[in-house]
């Protein structure tokens, strides 16, 4: 079963070059998972409902691959969209580590980010980075769904430069 | 008038009353400055036009508003201060009262007695301090304002006072006023021994029949702490706040679930944020906060293990 290069015809050369792509395995899972980022539901508060909009006809999160999950044992992504409590932060750790390799975190909204209005408060923890790795602060109280796709779009670009490069963006 | 209003024909009078004599050029500029609320832009507008249109506006709020001003302040602003002075020199008498007996009744930490006497004086500071900020605003006419027709609510407060006092004990009401902050409501104080006594009362008396408890909140005071059940009669509306007043480094306040099972959740809530006890609650444990937190977080005192990152 050889395949002699020198033997392909002019016509078939051409057929090649418009079907065969020569690309490494990382950066083919990094194009795949990209695509593919299935959230873990997870509103909390005000911010879950422009979630809810941003995967609602208008906005249609399903056109970027984005579809959420009910369980975190099939989600790659988790969208942390509100107000995380004290009481709270155990219950969200858990569902993180439910969650199969690899996986991602999008703080949505200045209260996932940093404790928002509330970051006086004795109950509310000041942002929760504090409990899980973050991958993707969106600010905004709450964001609108344009910036939650625009904080998508970054996860994105994310994973596929650090599948390129083999680099990482930020510790974890 | 609105609220807004009332609030710039106050300023505009302090401005006004300051320079009576000025000409009236200079009383045209001097409210527009004192607005903050006003754009900057606009008083630049207003300076360069021509006297014509531009200039009339900041002259137009005060025909108006002028004239109302006095009345407005005659009416309601004495009296405003006058009120919340009366109750506040009332609380910051009543909890002597307790610490007086407790010093009678054994050996105290003076340490305590400190604390406490050093928490009503911030307080009778600070409430001082707001009469004075209010009496400010109000220029020198403080007349005594006219006696008050008795509250439509006074009999129910008079009745509910005789019942507790020959039913429960004579002694059991401490305090007894109309509340008119709050609808009139009849505010009665009574004492934690003699609560559960009062709420049997006032639940089954046929007179009172206060069968349904509609709220019960805790009040750190500082210097003492408070619990009132707000309990209504549905058939005749009757309604009463019933305050009980306890020590605030062992509070505890006899519980009202027997008498009202409503009081369940709420009793918990104010053992939660206030650490006030509820001896004969039968499930006292915390109910919004995690069952391993340390402390009482609505307590004045509560300092937050992360304040702020």
């Amino acid at each position: 079963m050889g395949f002699d290069l020198e033997q392909v015809r002019p016509e078939e050369h051409e057929e090649l070059k418009r079907n065969v792509l020569v690309t490494s395995l990382e950066q083919l899972k990094g194009w795949a998972r990209s695509h593919s980022m299935w959230p873990l539901t997870f509103g909390l508060a005000c911010c879950a409902i422009e979630m809810m909009g941003t995967g609602g006809a208008h906005y249609d999160l399903d056109r970027f691959g984005v579809f959420f999950r009910p369980s975190p044992r099939q989600a790659d992504v988790m969208i942390v969209a509100g107000t995380v409590t004290k009481k709270m932060a155990p219950l969200l750790r858990r569902l993180y580590e439910q969650m199969p390799e690899p996986k991602w975190v999008i703080a949505m909204g200045s209260c996932a980010t940093a404790g928002g209005p509330y970051v006086r408060s004795y109950s509310v923890v000041k942002g929760v980075d504090q409990i899980v790795p973050v991958d993707v602060y969106i600010p905004g109280c709450p964001p609108n769904p344009a910036a939650l796709i625009y904080g998508i779009n970054k996860l994105q670009e994310k994973i596929r430069y650090e599948a390129k490069t083999g680099k990482q963006v930020t510790n974890r | 008038m609105s609220e807004e209003n009332k609030r710039e024909a106050g300023r505009q009078e302090e401005t006004a009353a300051a320079e009576q004599q000025s000409p009236p050029a200079a009383e045209q500029t001097e409210p527009a400055a004192a607005e903050q609320r006003e754009p900057a832009n606009t008083q630049e507008v207003s300076g360069t036009e021509p006297a014509g249109a531009g200039a009339e506006h900041p002259n137009q709020p005060q025909p108006d508003t002028m004239p109302e001003h006095p009345d407005a302040s005659a009416s309601d602003k004495p009296a405003e201060p006058a009120e919340p002075a009366a109750p506040a020199a009332a609380n910051a008498d009543a909890p002597s009262a307790p610490a007086g007996e407790a010093a009678g009744a054994g050996a105290v930490d003076p340490e305590r007695e400190a604390k406490i006497k050093a928490a009503q004086e911030a307080r009778a500071k600070r409430l001082a301090a707001k009469a004075a900020a209010g009496g400010e605003a109000a220029p020198g006419d403080a007349e005594p304002a006219e006696p008050k027709p008795p509250s439509p609510k006074q009999p129910w407060l008079d009745e509910a006072v005789e019942l507790l006092k020959s039913e429960v004990h004579p002694e059991a009401v401490e305090e007894a006023v109309i509340n008119e902050l709050a609808g009139d409501m009849p505010t009665i104080t009574v004492k934690a021994e003699h609560w559960r006594a009062a709420a049997e009362l006032l639940k089954s008396h046929e007179k009172l029949g206060c069968n349904y408890l509609r709220n019960v909140t805790g009040v750190d005071y500082e210097a003492h702490m408070e619990v009132v059940y707000f309990v209504i009669n549905l058939e005749t509306k009757r309604e009463y706040a019933i305050k009980i007043r306890t020590d605030r480094e062992q509070p505890s306040v006899p519980s009202a679930v027997p008498v009202w099972p409503s009081a369940d959740w709420p009793e918990r809530e104010i053992y939660d944020l206030l650490g006030v006890d509820f001896p004969g609650h039968p499930d006292l444990r915390r109910i919004m906060m995690p069952d391993d937190w340390v402390g009482h977080p609505l307590r004045k005192d509560y300092v937050p293990l992360d304040p702020e990152v």
